[in-house]
């Protein structure tokens, strides 16, 4: 007898379910949507923002299926969804109008978006559709490389000029300080300077390992960056990159952009649905510059800001974040180039302050400006899209160089912005693009059509054959792998794998391949009932001794699944992904319910005499038997 | 239906001579190919820029070759892509230009010529991505090797292992050699597909192999030989069956995939084609050649346990 326990029927069942719940939304398709984010971090999406975005589209005429917010990690966004695409484009424009008054200077971003069709109930199960790959939806993809050297050399020249003053102030005398590639190195005139120099260094710059450099002829000390701190500066300088992308690429309204870090200095740029590389690559690339100028204290100067008078020759006039005006000189005293690092700090009444390391050509020039300039006003604007802002208006109190402190700043955070906004005026390190993707809308359609076409051609090809050669066993077969193929779907959004050509590609061949496990069987069930056993006796006999080939065979396949999940990047690892879960649902489907169901239908027959398995041709061996 | 109606043992190693020597010629062939021709990499491994351009009608590809050379970039390639309406471009890597340059002024003289053409698909690799995809390539593809090796060893013995491996490789350099004979292009999908073959052809081995040891242990008369015909024989049907389903799967790719799959559906149709072939009389015959005994496998005044007993 064959009869699966109870148990066995309610696991299987389970899995069922499992499979066809996370399989649905991937059915359902997408609508287009409009989606509603903030460009500023002062301005957030809540509800009342909703009610606006629904009023706007009211107003408008524009009907909308729903209207919601939806959190995602930190942010906030309004999703608006819509019948087709003509409409999208309308109610785009509807609430472009009336969320974003100033047309220069937009407040949120609009974007253009696909939501997935399927019920929220699904939704809140956690079931969501594959994320498709931009080969499948469209789109551009970028893979930068983050020139950390330029990091490293920039941040040695800050810690040269650093020792420089550090030395001064401790009194020690040095005969010349250097950079020669990555090393610093540091003459004296005699081993006892040498000596006091290697203290201090050693207590104020942890990041330096230090040695002495006997082969030179005269006291020396080589200073390098340890490894933790080229770690540290390189690790910076990336994050800040992709911190700075973030915001440039915020600005293009992508609904779900893609930034990732890849390997130690690389960053992934994805931008789904994107087609204007150009531009694109323009905002990427593009540096935000920083400028500090000196305000224009003349009472010219003054009488402009009020408006009762034209901007006087030589100056400009600016805002103050978005209010109060400022006229400045036009000319620059440093720039964000020669601006090596900004952090947030606190000066020695414990007050928030910024500290900013300048170059030391920009140093001395600070140093002359300043020292005709103490006790006026001086500004740093930061220009973006041709647009200038400035972010703080400070008074010079002293004879200033390359260190200086902006301070009396009213809070932590306040100093805390003003130091990122300092440093993502540009990139930490230069980026180069590496590499470079444009897939176009219509191809993604269409890479998607043949991938399910040729995976369903070749299912179907193989249940015709599978039914035709097996009968009942191989319609058994063909069942259990369509449960593999919904087990592995189901899986797959579960995980929110990436979907990609090559990942539709590998569906199909594992089921290409699965179909394998249960040829093993039938063979086998084939082959004892040619042996004269009993219907009952064949299926357990042929099961049981499959199971363990199959297991064998699988193996080999997941070794090279395994190594190529390891050593793949991008569609590959999709590739790897898709054939390592394949075989492993291939296993539990062949075997575990391609058996419930045989056990379901033979398993507790008493009379079995025949098995539909096909016709078994015992040749000769049944002539000798008769 | 009955497709394999086999009564005796078919006595495969008798012709195992003379298909090894067909073996070992193809396998020259395709290594002189490898190294005369060299394979058609993809730009994906030499860095470079791709541009696939739609048509409204057939395209002339002399005028857009004609078109490009003005440019002076040095060697391009146009070639038709899937239809006689889709154009694929490849340029080579540019100093100061990128490679969003360089489609522009590209797609800006062939606007010229005909105002309707798409353009589609960009794809631009920095030489430095290219190296290091080869370099990941081989070591994926050793390290595939050397851990199905160290599983069979451990699972059979050494001389399976070898022999099984040296069957793969054979079907892997053939099908490499062929990319290289015809130049198809070999992309990371093919390498894909090739590591895919490996671990697929290598359990066609092991399924034979599991049988060669099931029938050492009955067959206790037989020579080695007829043990090793016997067991190709008692999985022969198998066999054909499964690659026939895997084949019609790879083959519908092939057809039905379009030219982003070709070369992938390509590499893995003659992959699995020929791992029947490699398993059945590579396979068996190197494992025979380098003699395997009865003693090799079945470990003597060993009670019969159910999980060693393995059949297809």
């Amino acid at each position: 007898m064959n009869r699966y326990p109870l148990w066995k029927y309610i696991v299987i069942g389970i899995a069922l379910l499992f499979g066809a719940v996370y399989t649905m939304p991937n059915f359902f398709g997408e609508s287009p949507a409009v989606q509603v984010s903030s460009q500023r971090p002062t301005v957030k999406v809540d509800a009342s923002m909703l009610s606006r975005v629904e009023a706007a589209l009211k107003s408008g005429g524009v009907p909308y299926e729903a209207a919601y917010l939806e959190t995602v990690g930190l942010n906030v966004t309004a999703r608006v969804r819509l019948a087709d695409t003509d409409t999208q484009i309308r109610a785009r424009d509807a609430i472009e109008a009336a969320l974003n008054t100033d047309k220069s200077d937009p407040t949120y971003v609009v974007a253009l978006n696909l939501l997935s069709r399927s019920p929220r109930w699904l939704a809140a199960a956690g079931a969501l559709p594959m994320y498709l790959g931009l080969d499948l939806r469209g789109g551009v993809h970028f893979l930068m490389q983050v020139n950390t050297a330029e990091a490293l050399s920039r941040r040695l020249d800050a810690i040269v000029g650093d020792l420089r003053t550090q030395l001064r102030e401790k009194d020690v005398r040095h005969a010349g300080i250097v950079r020669s590639g990555d090393r610093i190195e540091i003459r004296f005139r005699d081993d006892e300077a040498r000596r006091k120099a290697d203290a201090v260094i050693r207590d104020g710059f942890s990041d330096l390992a230090l040695r002495e450099d006997p082969g030179s002829g005269e006291p020396m000390l080589v200073a390098t960056l340890n490894p933790t701190a080229v770690r540290a500066v390189a690790d910076s300088a990336l994050k800040q990159n992709i911190n700075t992308l973030h915001n440039r690429i915020n600005e293009l309204g992508v609904a779900e952009p893609v930034i990732q870090q890849q390997g130690a200095d690389r960053v992934v740029v994805q931008l789904p649905g994107v087609q204007d590389t150009a531009r694109a690559k323009d905002i990427i690339g593009r540096t935000a510059t920083l400028e500090a100028r000196l305000v224009d204290v003349s009472a010219e100067g003054q009488a402009a800001v009020m408006g009762s008078q034209p901007v006087p020759f030589g100056s400009e006039r600016f805002t103050i974040g978005r209010g109060a005006p400022v006229v400045l000189k036009k000319d620059v005293i440093f720039s964000g180039q020669q601006l090596q690092g900004a952090q947030a700090t606190f000066d020695e009444n414990q007050r928030p302050a910024v500290s900013i390391d300048l170059n030391d050509g920009a140093g001395r020039h600070m140093r002359k400006v300043s020292r005709e300039n103490i006790k006026k006003p001086m500004a740093i604007v930061l220009f973006e899209k041709g647009r200038g802002e400035v972010l703080t208006v400070a008074t010079i109190q002293d004879e200033l160089g390359s260190r200086f402190r902006i301070t009396g700043l009213d809070s932590t955070q306040v100093a805390n912005d003003l130091a990122l906004l300092l440093r993502a005026g540009a990139l930490a390190a230069p980026m180069e693009i590496i590499e470079e993707r444009t897939i176009g809308p219509s191809l993604g359609k269409e890479n998607i059509d043949r991938g399910v076409r040729a995976t369903l051609a070749g299912f179907i090809a193989i249940a015709v054959f599978m039914v035709l050669y097996y009968r009942v066993f191989g319609l058994i077969s063909v069942a259990a792998l369509t449960v593999n193929l919904g087990l592995l779907i189901g899986l797959l959004s579960l995980l929110q794998a990436t979907m990609t050509l090559p990942g539709i590609a590998a569906v199909a061949l594992t089921l290409g391949m699965a179909i394998d496990a249960n040829v093993l069987i039938n063979e086998r069930v084939r082959e004892e009932l040619r042996r004269g056993a009993s219907a009952q006796q064949a299926i357990t006999q042929g099961y049981e001794r499959a199971f363990a080939t199959i297991l064998d065979s699988n193996v080999t396949t997941l070794i090279a699944g395994v190594f190529l999940f390891m050593l793949g990047s991008g569609p590959i690892r999709g590739f790897a992904v898709v054939h390592c879960l394949g075989i492993l649902t291939s296993i539990f489907s062949a075997v575990f319910v391609s058996r419930g169901i045989v056990n379901l239908l033979y398993g507790s027959r008493r009379r079995l005499t025949t098995l539909s398995v096909g016709q078994i041709w015992t040749g000769g061996a049944a002539d000798a038997k008769a | 239906m009955e497709f394999f109606r086999i009564s005796r043992t078919i006595p495969f190693l008798r012709y195992s001579r003379i298909l090894n020597a067909i073996s070992i010629i193809s396998f020259v062939i395709a290594v002189g190919a490898l190294f005369g021709r060299g394979l058609n990499l993809s730009i994906e491994f030499t860095g470079g820029t791709v541009m696939e351009i739609a048509y409204p009608q057939a395209a002339d590809l002399e005028k857009i070759r004609h078109a490009i050379e003005g440019k002076g970039w040095g060697e391009f390639q146009v070639q038709s892509f899937g239809t006689s309406r889709d154009v694929l471009v490849r340029l080579p890597v540019r100093q100061g230009l990128s490679a969003g340059q360089q489609a522009e002024q590209v797609m800006a003289v062939l606007k010229a010529q005909e105002a309707g053409v798409e353009l589609r698909r960009v794809e631009f690799v920095g030489p430095a991505v290219g190296a290091e995809l080869a370099h990941d390539g081989t070591l994926a593809m050793l390290l595939v090797c050397a851990g199905i090796m160290t599983y069979l060893a451990f699972r059979f013995e050494w001389k399976f292992a070898v022999a099984a491996i040296l069957a793969n490789l054979h079907d892997v350099v053939l099908v490499v050699g062929l990319f290289a004979l015809f130049q198809w292009e070999f992309s990371v999908p093919t390498l894909a597909a090739l590591l895919a073959v490996l671990g697929y052809s290598v359990n066609e081995s092991v399924i034979i192999f599991d049988r060669v040891r099931e029938h050492f242990r009955t067959m206790r008369k037989a020579s080695v030989t007829e043990v090793i015909d016997s067991a190709i024989t008692a999985t022969i049907s198998r066999t054909m069956i499964t690659h026939g389903s895997t084949l019609a799967m790879t083959l519908s790719i092939l057809v039905f995939g379009g030219p982003a799959l070709h070369s992938f559906a390509l590499a893995l149709s003659i992959g699995i084609a020929l791992s029947v072939f490699s398993s059945i009389f590579v396979a068996a015959a190197i494992a025979m050649y380098l003699g395997v005994k009865r003693e090799d496998l079945v470990k003597p005044i060993k009670k019969e346990d159910p999980t060693q007993q393995i059949v297809p």
